[in-house]
């Protein structure tokens, strides 16, 4: 589906609104992550590791876990400036109306399928609002960089991690 | 593995941790040098020779051979600026920039070429620099070299680097080993994590523990400021303690007072500085002119491991598509390789779920090339701008224009004739629509037709130069041949924004060679003693 020009203004519009409201909800700076913040990341992960996540559900919700837990020690060594803005993305994406309509995703990010979540993704990855296309830049670096920094991870990959002896 | 820093520092070194002082502080020295990577660690060695007391001010940690344990989730938040995750203020180009001692020569490649014949004459041309050219610069390099230990790398390449020689010789496009500041390297592939076995033969172990040796002084954790001027004369230094973690103000402050002031805060940091400090002016140069050597990537699948974590990362390189256009005609490139580790490879590489995972489980045989752009020369290419965010920290505008996607559409021509030619079974450009192509006459018809505009195709750079650009007066630049500045007569620029244009070479050398004249001529003046005989 390819939207009309019409619904890009309004997106737009309603997008920047969000996203002033919410650096207005951020202005006190970096915190831990809340409840919400951790169920919609988790969503996230789910689709964006899809394929490297294990299939057994729960060690999968537990992987999933650990990585959201990475993406919360990635966006601390952030600085301030751009932590304030990785705030008003999740601050954002935590309310249900800016889910539904920046993100196209109706159900609460609990219970949105990985498929659900995979199309929100791929719209702002192929967004022409730059806004968007940022904001997914930046879930999918800080989400890959939390999955692949675990050695955890290495396996399926076949990187031996570091050599190891005469240090 | 002896870690030299750790012995000099329980011989008595003056080391700082500003993250620890209980109060501010004020101080007094001969000179007080900002940053401690290329510019800053070869001024203090130099400087502190004459016999004169110098200061360091480096915002990131002191960590050594010790602390580096090969890996990235330490590392880049450790080592580099911004997490390694400092982007331009489009956020369309991730920017990889060492913060800590030693700077970007802690964690670079180690990749080492003097600066190109054709850069100085097109500065001499352009910017009115006669006093330097490659003959004049010779023994400056030479010396460097010597000190740093570079020379070719006569271990046969790595797999990764080994695409480019196959691939080169087999579309008779000439390749070069790589000169490399190693001293008994391991060739372990580690370099961009700290070298853990000291033998990259950066600040951290060269310049900055033999300026430490006479008795300099190091504060780490410690921001620069403002300077603070009066008249035409550079007072004092105001420098901000950071917290342990590197982020928060502590809140103590330390001034810093000297006779002479040199900053070689990087190319982002320096004019930064200079702007915060609103240091004269007059023709809105300073900032300007960011260069940045966009590189733009391509990564194949190999019938064979690759393993291109391992290995000294760049061993080789292709200078030919830098000359095939006049140096101001459309954009040439040099083609080196990455090395490539989870968390680089991951996150670099386009896409998510399965189409990302199937790559990554076929992540030993990757192998990547670069190509980084030469721009700067051409009229339309006019690099990018550092200005001051509203918390007073350094925001870069860089355009990317259509000199740059004209150069980048051949650059991923150029690297996946290479890649199939070395044999690739499957080669995509870094670009999120991109769908990879299986032979080379697939790849050409879909390379031609790619859409490239920020966002969509992936530009990274490791090479900030600019800013504070040379010139024979203060209408084109912002310092003169020696990095002293045009307004302040006891503050010289000492690093990569000294380049009115970017080099076309990795830089490190470039600084290295540049910064040993300029200091020497700095030492002799500050200590009264006849200049070097070396022009």
């Amino acid at each position: 589906m390819i939207p009309s020009r019409r619904q890009f203004i309004k997106t737009g519009i309603a997008g920047s609104l969000l996203l002033s409201f919410c650096g207005w909800l951020n202005a006190a700076g970096a915190r831990r992550l809340s409840n919400s913040e951790r169920e919609m990341l988790g969503a996230l992960c789910n689709a964006m590791l899809e394929g490297a996540l294990p299939r057994d559900h729960e060690q999968r919700r537990q992987q999933v876990a650990l990585t959201v837990d990475g993406i919360a020690v990635e966006v601390a060594g952030l600085p301030l400036a751009a932590q304030k803005e990785i705030g008003e993305l999740f601050g954002l994406l935590v309310l249900a109306p800016a889910r539904f309509m920046l993100a196209g995703v109706g159900k609460p990010w609990r219970e949105a399928s990985v498929a659900e979540v995979g199309e929100f993704l791929q719209s702002w990855r192929a967004s022409r609002l730059n806004l968007l296309q940022t904001a997914y830049g930046a879930l999918h670096d800080l989400t890959f960089g939390a999955w692949y920094a675990r050695p955890e991870t290495w396996d399926a990959i076949g990187y031996p991690g570091p050599p190891k002896g005469y240090f | 593995m002896l870690d030299p820093i750790k012995t000099g520092l329980a011989s008595g070194w003056k080391h700082i941790d500003a993250s620890t002082l209980p109060r501010g502080q004020t101080h007094e020295f001969d000179v007080v040098i900002v940053g401690t990577g290329a510019g800053g660690g070869v001024t203090a060695d130099i400087l502190s020779d004459a016999g004169l007391r110098v200061v360091l001010v480096e915002e990131g940690p002191l960590r050594s051979s010790t602390d580096f344990k090969m890996r990235e989730a330490d590392a880049y938040p450790e080592l580099y600026q911004e997490s390694a995750s400092r982007k331009t203020a489009d956020k369309a180009i991730n920017i990889l920039q060492g913060r800590c001692v030693g700077g970007s020569t802690t964690v670079n490649w180690t990749s080492s070429f003097r600066t190109p014949p054709e850069v100085f004459d097109f500065w001499q041309r352009q910017f009115g620099l006669r006093q330097l050219s490659a003959h004049s610069m010779s023994s400056w390099f030479a010396v460097m070299e010597h000190k740093l230990w570079v020379r070719p790398w006569d271990t046969p390449p790595n797999p990764n680097n080994q695409v480019l020689v196959v691939g080169g010789e087999k579309l008779a496009i000439p390749v070069g080993v790589i000169k490399r500041n190693v001293k008994g390297c391991w060739n372990l592939g580690y370099c961009g994590m700290g070298c853990p076995t000291n033998a990259k033969q950066s600040m951290l172990l060269t310049t900055i523990p033999a300026a430490l040796n006479r008795g300099a002084t190091l504060y780490t954790r410690l921001r620069a400021e403002r300077l603070r001027f009066n008249g035409s004369r550079v007072s004092a230094l105001d420098c901000m303690a950071l917290q342990p973690d590197g982020i928060h103000p502590s809140g103590k402050r330390v001034q810093l007072r000297a006779r002479h002031f040199v900053i070689a805060g990087g190319a982002i940091g320096s004019p930064a500085l200079l702007l915060r400090s609103g240091v004269p002016d007059p023709f809105r140069l300073l900032g300007k002119r960011t260069f940045l050597h966009p590189v733009v990537i391509s990564s194949a699948l190999m019938p064979e491991r690759v393993d291109a974590y391992a290995g000294a990362p760049q061993s080789i390189y292709s200078d030919h598509f830098l000359h095939q256009a006049p140096i101001d005609g459309p954009l040439g490139f040099k083609i080196e390789t990455p090395p490539l580790h989870p968390v680089l490879f991951s996150t670099t590489l386009q896409g998510f779920g399965e189409a990302h995972a199937r790559l990554m489980r076929e992540f030993t045989q990757v192998n990547a090339l670069l190509a980084l752009l030469r721009d700067g020369f051409h009229p339309e290419s006019r690099g990018g701008q550092v200005r001051l965010g509203s918390d007073g920290l350094p925001v870069l505008d860089y355009p990317l224009g259509d000199v740059i996607w004209e150069a980048t559409r051949r650059a991923l021509l150029a690297m996946a004739e290479i890649q199939f030619a070395a044999g690739a079974r499957w080669v995509s450009p870094a670009h999120e629509t991109a769908p990879g192509y299986a032979s080379w006459a697939e790849a050409r018809k879909g390379i031609n037709e790619l859409p490239l505009k920020p966002f969509v195709c992936r530009v990274v750079s490791a090479h900030v130069m600019g800013g504070c650009g040379m010139a024979d007066g203060p209408q084109r630049g912002v310092v003169d041949h020696r990095g002293r500045h045009f307004w302040l007569a006891n503050l010289s620029i000492h690093d990569g924004s000294l380049f009115p244009t970017s080099l076309g070479v990795n830089p490190q050398l470039s600084i290295y060679g540049l910064v040993a004249r300029n200091a020497s001529l700095l030492a002799a003046e500050l200590s009264g003693r006849p200049s070097p005989l070396i022009p």
